[in-house]
């Protein structure tokens, strides 16, 4: 077990440095880690994330520039805890980036709804960021935000800002204490949305399971085609690099060929 | 080219290889099976032929060469990383056709599956030459011909050997060891042979007629009931590759460790497991099944061959003897008869 190997820059499997440059709290147990970054990513994709010595972790990009990307991490486990403990000017140590992400031309000038809950607005904050600043480039613009409460309202500086360019709709599964906005699950909202040019209307869904499941009946009831429905699936990982194993459902290999769908590929799969 | 080696011939040559190779072949090993007295037959270095198990199927494949069951990925200290070393060992490895054909599987996985090459896989399976068993006769449990994996190519291997009473022909397919065999033996004409027909055949279903109603079919909730999710049949599958990557911290305040890797299967609880305790194949059944449509058909969907190769040990290995055979044979009734 010598320690003298030589390091190689092709290994996949090492990772490397970055310094925490910003954190901004979300809620009791979500954090943006704001680091330093040249990586080349797309909107979508994500990141082998770890502390060496306990563990690592596949996280969305949850927001970058050329300088700098964000990842918004939940407090579930080993590694999670560990990092909730990093201060500004600590490190994290990323791989990647890993995913196919979304491709903006399928969304070009069309109507593009996002319908995301709770953490799956990690995944869609970066393309809804480059909507926000290009909205030119699609002719509507909506989304559509499930919450369970208050406590776990994220990114609530960027909705705000959102707001003053074009339409967030909030839901609260429980109570009403989002700024008074107070309208129950996110399924019930669905067919508030500008669905009347159902032809030129791209859908996007991210989030739980269940969450994702009935927002697509609800879609699908309101007469969108499945090949207009975008998912991005979260299964799970230990390598990103189609190798592991964990992450594939029938031929598909989430880390690799995913995480982002087009529905009318994937509505028969199984894991 | 072929030889003819007497015995005394042949272990000239292993001892001449010897010097520069590490020789694995299928041993058997006195009264070590794990749940009785039986012997173990496994993989081990060998240094003459009388030490090779060649009248048993080995109970593991000889995978665990080139894709250790644990394998350190890297050490850390101080927040820098260091790939773990590798030795300058060379290996050849005695095997039959369908292991042979197995490390395909597992080449398309580490090697081609994916935007990266695996360096750990590869760099093992680098310094590996084939010496192919001959194998006519299979044992009861195997369909490497339904499989379509009972003969190899000649340029897949390095040497392929007949072991006969009293003593091995063999072709030599590699210019490093030609000189070697030509040193000891005599030049004779020879065409490796394989076996045509198995005790056991499976029909494999087509791919065509899957429906969704398959996957839900009673078949799976049988299997639900008959397996305990031991996970044997993962690993003694020579193509089984899954992993799940862990950490060990060895001392806190210097940070230093090592991230390793280490055999995972789909049979076994945690395999997709999320934060929160969602699983995505809670049912053992869910899981047979899972595992069935890999072998015989998502594999092959990206690759051009399915990955069983039909090797039957995981009918060997089952405590509760549960049978790959027989169960691709019920979905192929079950899909031609229609749901
Ligand atoms: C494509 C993708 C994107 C993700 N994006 C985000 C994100 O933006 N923000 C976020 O907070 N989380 C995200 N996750 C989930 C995140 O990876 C897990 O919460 C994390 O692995 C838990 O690590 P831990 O060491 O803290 O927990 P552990 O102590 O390891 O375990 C806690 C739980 O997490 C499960 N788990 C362990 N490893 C993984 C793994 N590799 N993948 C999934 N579950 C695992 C365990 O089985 C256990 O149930 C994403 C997952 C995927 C697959
Ligand atoms: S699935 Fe069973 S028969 Fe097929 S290769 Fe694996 S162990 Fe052999
Ligand atoms: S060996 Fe048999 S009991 Fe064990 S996991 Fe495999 S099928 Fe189930
Ligand atoms: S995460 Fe390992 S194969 Fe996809």
């Amino acid at each position: 077990m010598a320690l003298t190997a030589e390091k190689s820059l092709k290994n996949p499997y090492l990772s490397q440095k970055a310094e925490i440059l910003e954190i901004f709290q979300e809620t009791e147990i979500e954090y943006t880690f704001r680091l330093e970054s040249d990586f080349e990513l797309n909107f979508g994709q994500f990141l082998e994330v770890s502390i060496p010595g306990y563990g690592e972790a596949p996280i969305s990009v949850s927001n970058f520039t050329d300088q700098w990307l964000e990842l918004t991490i939940r407090e579930v486990g080993k590694l999670t805890d560990k990092i909730h403990n990093l201060e500004t000017g600590d490190f994290l140590y990323l791989r990647g980036p890993y995913g196919n992400g979304f491709d903006f031309e399928n969304y070009r000038d069309k109507n593009l709804i996002i319908a995301a809950g709770g953490t799956g607005l990690a995944p869609v904050r970066s393309l809804i960021e480059y909507a926000n600043n290009n909205l030119d480039q699609l002719s509507d613009f909506e989304v559509l935000a499930g919450f369970k409460d208050a406590g776990s309202l994220l990114f609530e500086r960027d909705i705000n800002r959102w707001r003053q360019n074009f339409d967030v709709l909030l839901t609260v599964d429980k109570t009403c204490d989002i700024w008074g906005e107070c309208v129950g699950l996110i399924t019930e909202h669905i067919a508030e949305l500008h669905l009347a040019d159902i032809e030129n209307t791209e859908v996007i869904v991210v989030g739980p399971p269940p969450m994702m499941k009935y927002s697509i009946i609800e879609f699908q009831k309101l007469g969108v085609p499945d090949d207009q429905i975008w998912v991005s699936y979260e299964r799970k990982m230990h390598c990103g690099l189609g190798k592991c194993g964990h992450c594939k459902i029938e031929d598909n290999y989430v880390c690799i060929d995913g995480p982002v769908y087009n529905y009318a590929e994937v509505k028969e799969i199984r894991d | 080219m072929g030889f003819n080696f007497s015995k005394n011939e042949f272990n000239q040559l292993l001892e001449s290889l010897d010097q520069e190779y590490q020789i694995y072949a299928p041993v058997r090993k006195k009264k070590k099976d794990s749940f009785s007295a039986n012997d173990l037959i496994t993989y081990d270095l060998v240094k003459s032929l009388e030490e090779i198990e060649l009248t048993a199927k080995s109970k593991y494949s000889a995978k665990e060469i080139v894709f250790p069951i644990r394998e350190t990925l890297f050490h850390f200290v101080e927040g820098e990383q260091f790939m773990a070393s590798d030795t300058d060992d060379k290996y050849i490895i005695f095997l039959r056709p369908c292991d042979r054909n197995a490390f395909k599987r597992l080449d398309k996985i580490f090697l081609e599956n994916g935007p990266e090459e695996d360096i750990y896989y590869k760099r093992l399976r680098e310094k590996v030459k084939f010496f192919v068993i001959e194998c006519t006769t299979g044992f009861d449990s195997c369909f490497c011909v339904s499989m379509d994996s009972n003969t190899v190519e000649s340029r897949d291997y390095s040497a392929f050997l007949r072991f006969e009473e009293d003593g091995v022909s063999c072709e030599v397919n590699d210019q490093d060891l030609a000189a070697e065999f030509e040193a000891q033996a005599k030049e004779i004409d020879f065409e490796p042979e394989f076996i045509r027909k198995n005790k056991i055949e499976v029909n494999l279903p087509d791919r065509d007629k899957l429906t969704n109603e398959v996957f839900e079919h009673q078949l799976w909730t049988e299997y639900s009931q008959r397996c305990i999710a031991c996970g044997r049949c993962n690993t003694s599958c020579p193509t089984c590759s899954c992993f799940t990557v862990k950490d060990v911290l060895y001392d806190e305040n210097k940070k230093s460790g090592e991230r390793f890797r280490r055999w995972a299967g789909c049979h076994i609880d945690g395999f997709t497991e999320m934060a929160g305790g969602h699983n995505f194949r809670e049912e053992y059944g869910d899981r047979m099944r899972y595992k069935t449509m890999h072998k015989i058909y998502d594999f092959g969907e990206r690759f051009d061959f399915d990955m069983c190769v039909g090797c039957g040990r995981c009918d060997d290995v089952c405590p509760e003897y549960i049978s790959f055979s027989k169960c691709i044979n019920k979905l192929s009734t079950i899909i031609e008869e229609g749901v």
